[in-house]
């Protein structure tokens, strides 16, 4: 439409913007707890995270429902205040907190106006201290946990994640991350109450405070309202996981299902191993952003699949790589066959300068984004915290992702994607689907799970918003 | 000076100007942090898509990802990444949002890659064949393979809106998807993606001055063409119930939504906040009123959502729109039942106001959730381009804790008296699987 104007050259990019980190300031509490704060006095906010670690030494479905309900009833009253009236006192200074478990902790988070900083830590001391978990209320989550996991169980991005940890980590405390509506059903107040008393405690727990605060007030404010909570805990640790084990095409049969949901999982190394940023990197290379391989492949060229996107995910005992597809049912064998294909050139194919200086510039642009708001401010250093890590270590991992060089990147994907060391593990019509992958590999029919498990503890109660055509292409 | 007064860039004023092609420009520097948001908002959206094209406005913004006059496919992805940055598009009732937040130190590189779709996408038979394999998978990921699916956002409007432009599925049916062609796509661009029709705004670590210089490098010589004319959506309000239900075979719980029709966003803002605020008075968290009475204390429901507008964007929307309430239910739980108790506490509200405190600390939550979404660059850019675009107030959104600040309660007690059972438009799943 402008061809006669010929061609404009792509403007370069200015130099660099370095990485700065914000003050902050931390403090051991006498108790245990260990409190950091983040300055960014941009908006009159303030983030708040607690992270108290939630370790499992074996694989126990029963105590993953307790911690679910757990999380599910944790600001369901104390000694001196009920639901409501604490839904109420945190709404008055702009505050919600919501309280969640995975497998690896018990995650506090919320925000509130600046100005309510002492408000909101008094009230979770108070729930810390005194959470009472009433018979009612706990009567009343009980029930409406056992209502979403029967949601979930028809929801395929669930079912197939069940299936993949089955898959991934057997007999591992990580092999069942969902509670099951059996192990649900019989909990009641003591149950709660002794699992909190056994595991909340502030040994090892960290307390992160980001946003509009003067951080060395802000850590005497963290004092005087969760000095006090104390107990000591039984921590637990989780043994590392297990190496994955190749395998048969895991196939789980959802019958009529429009689409088969694709997983793959790979090993990964974890955030402070030599070949971390190299393995980040040959990551972003195959399909970990949107200008990656196996997305112009899948989705740019054949159209299969909206939002192919693989991750590589942390988790205190273990790391791993994980692909996820959803693909129309007819050509559930040709996506698998590109993404063998795509995972086969990246382990064994040199990779060019200009896919590696790309991929690159996403991987410490994305840490200057990731930075600039309170809330992943908060975010990053809660979780940098889980590894012993604070936000000044994002500067060398910043200097890890500029210096990695082609042959570091390509001798991290040989040795972390190869399609070799894949497991794989598609949802979908079975009927349809099963001729057509047995072409490509051994497929094992998975039998239907016998109870139904909950994909991710709900953390809050509302609804999410109503999502709209999210249209565009998923980014990263 | 409140609280308030400190939201970014409420204390500096935008830079707002018009190019000599009508695109409008809002400059918001912000130099704490070293990124830039930038957003290109065009004035067409899912109402303005005609009949026998359902789902065109969303597959045409699919089509402004894949390539211009000097952007081979797969280049607008790359130059955005490849520049530390991030990247989407988005369709909405009455916009279509284009963005990149990315490091500074490429910002004339993002102004270089809207303003070459701004002249004008590519537009092939093959691409276009492929984003619609591409949206077809969105639709079965996002609506037909998963349980409340296009609940309520597509499954609402038809019980609520008689007219096709309010009434119709935006995501689209796949016949007239797949009838779509590449010279329907070239007279969209050419109606509706004017530059006179756009809004460009940057929010974050610029220099006015320089930034300016930038925008008319790269944007003055699109082409000039005016804005269409913008047509009447408008529609009666309900008068008497409706109510449709539908078998969803993937759900496995009963569940609701209700719509009531709410004043003009646009030329009655004031009668309309008291409605923002009422939805969170009673939905937001375990001490509203829905939350408490549904969930808490008679058990009847096991979540209760409520919001103003179809995407959950009270301040993105023009007329016609309504306040939902939203519930899912136990099993073998009564719909009948649910929305007789939440009527019930309408008319409490209705009746006898407020409690203490109870205005103040919704309107401080709501604060919350302003502030958190301007302490992104990009919320903002948003926000000021929508708002300009809409409004011709860019700054809307620095003063929007204080305009809910001053919504009364004797005016929530009267939005509250309005949802009547006659105005209300229901639309109920009935669960048809997973057993």
């Amino acid at each position: 439409m402008t061809a006669l104007l010929g061609p404009r050259e792509l403007p370069a990019l200015e130099e660099n913007r370095s990485l700065v980190v914000p003050p902050s300031a931390e403090r051991t509490l006498g108790n245990g707890l260990t409190v950091i704060v983040v300055e960014r006095r941009s908006v009159p906010l303030v983030e708040v995270r607690l992270r108290i670690p939630f370790g499992r030494s074996t694989l126990d479905p029963s105590f993953v429902a307790r911690a679910a309900l757990m999380g599910q009833t944790l600001f369901s009253g104390t000694a001196s205040m009920s639901t409501v009236e604490i839904a109420a006192a945190l709404q008055s200074v702009g505050g919600a907190l919501h309280a969640g478990v995975d497998v690896d902790r018990l995650l506090i988070s919320g925000n509130g106006l600046a100005t309510g900083l002492e408000r909101i830590l008094s009230i979770l001391s108070d729930v810390l201290r005194a959470a009472a978990y009433p018979e009612d209320e706990v009567t009343t989550e009980r029930s409406r946990l056992l209502d979403r996991i029967r949601i979930a169980q028809s929801q395929p991005s669930h079912l197939v994640r069940v299936a993949l940890l089955r898959r991934m980590y057997g007999d591992h405390p990580y092999g069942v991350q969902n509670p099951s509506a059996a192990d649900v059903e019989p909990l009641r107040t003591a149950d709660m109450a002794a699992l909190h008393g056994a595991r909340v405690h502030p040994a090892g727990a960290v307390l992160v405070i980001a946003g509009d605060v003067n951080a060395w007030t802000a850590l005497d404010i963290a004092n005087a309202t969760l000095g006090a909570w104390d107990g000591l805990g039984g921590a637990e640790v989780t043994p590392p996981t297990p190496p994955l084990r190749p395998g048969p095409i895991v196939l789980a049969d959802r019958a009529g299902s429009v689409q088969s949901s694709v997983r793959l999982a790979l090993p990964a190394v974890g955030r402070t191993h030599p070949q971390h940023a190299a393995l980040q990197l040959a990551n972003l290379v195959f399909g970990g952003y949107f200008s990656s391989r196996w997305v112009e492949n899948i989705r740019e060229d054949k159209g299969y699949t909206y939002s192919p996107h693989s991750v590589l995910d942390h988790s205190v005992a273990g790391s791993s790589v994980v692909l996820a597809a959803d693909v129309a049912t007819d050509v559930t064998a040709a996506a698998l066959l590109e993404t063998y294909y795509e995972l086969g050139r990246i382990a064994t194919v040199p990779i060019k300068p200009e896919e590696l200086e790309q991929a690159r510039q996403y991987a410490l642009g994305s840490l200057l984004l990731g930075m600039s708001t309170q809330a992943g401010l908060a975010g990053l250093t809660t979780t940098y915290a889980a590894y012993g890590l604070r936000l000044d270590y994002l500067v060398e991992h910043t200097a890890r992702l500029a210096s990695a060089t082609r042959e570091d990147v390509a001798a991290a994907a040989a040795t972390y994607l190869a399609p070799a060391r894949a497991v794989t593990v598609v949802l979908g019509d079975a009927d349809r689907v099963a001729a057509s992958l047995s072409a490509l590999s051994t497929v094992e029919l998975l039998a239907p799970p016998a109870t139904g498990t909950l994909e991710t503890p709900p953390e809050d109660a509302v609804p999410p918003p109503p999502a709209g055509p999210d249209a565009g292409p998923a980014g990263d | 000076m409140s609280d308030h007064d400190r939201a970014p860039g409420a204390t500096v004023a935008l830079e707002r100007f018009a190019l000599p092609n009508g695109l409008r420009v809002v400059l918001a520097p912000d130099r704490s942090v070293p990124v830039v948001g930038v957003a290109v908002v065009y004035d067409v959206g899912i109402r303005s898509e005609p009949e026998g094209r359902t789902g065109f406005a969303h597959l045409f913004e699919h089509l402004m990802f894949q390539g211009s006059a000097n952007l081979e496919k797969l280049a607008h992805f790359r130059h955005v990444q490849g520049s530390g940055g991030t990247f989407n598009g988005s369709t909405h009732l009455d916009y279509t949002d284009y963005y990149e937040m990315l490091p500074s130190n490429a910002l004339e590189r993002a102004l270089f890659l809207e303003a070459d779709r701004m002249r004008g996408p590519r537009l092939t038979e093959e691409t276009l064949r492929n984003q619609v394999d591409v949206v077809k998978e969105e639709i079965r990921v996002n609506v037909l393979n998963r349980p409340y699916g296009g609940f309520p956002w597509l499954k609402l409007p038809p019980v609520l809106f008689e007219a096709f432009p309010n009434a119709h599925d935006g995501y689209g049916s796949f016949d007239d998807l797949e009838a779509a062609t590449v010279a329907d796509a070239a007279e969209f661009f050419e109606r509706y993606y004017a530059a006179g029709n756009a809004v460009l705004s940057v929010a974050g670590d610029l220099d006015v001055v320089r930034a300016a210089e930038l925008v008319e490098r790269h944007f003055s010589d699109v082409p000039a063409r005016p804005a269409p004319a913008r047509p009447d959506f408008a529609e009666p309000d309900v008068t008497a119930e409706r109510r449709q239900s539908y078998v969803d075979k993937l759900a496995p719980l009963p569940a609701f939504a209700a719509a009531w029709r709410v004043p003009d966003p646009l030329t009655d803002f004031a009668g309309y906040l008291p409605y923002v605020v009422l939805a969170e008075v009673l939905t937001d968290g375990d001490a509203s009123r829905l939350v408490r009475r549904l969930v808490l204390t008679d058990r009847i429901a096991t979540s209760v959502g409520g919001y103003v507008s179809f995407m959950g964007e009270a301040f993105d929307v023009r007329d016609p729109t309504a306040l939902l309430l939203q519930a899912h239910l136990p099993s073998g739980g009564s719909v009948d039942r649910v929305l007789a108790v939440a009527a019930e506490e309408l008319d409490r509200v209705a009746t006898d106001g407020l409690e203490p405190g109870e205005l103040d600390r919704t309107v401080a939550r709501m604060s919350t959730h302003l502030l958190r979404e301007a302490d992104t660059v990009l919320g903002r850019a948003l926000y000021y381009a929508v708002h300009e675009q809409q409004r011709s107030d860019p700054a809307l959104s620095h003063e929007l804790p204080h305009r809910l600040a001053e919504v009364t309660a004797e005016q929530v007690r009267a939005a509250a008296a309005a949802l009547t059972t006659a105005r209300r438009a229901t639309v109920e799943v009935v669960p048809g699987g997973a057993r």
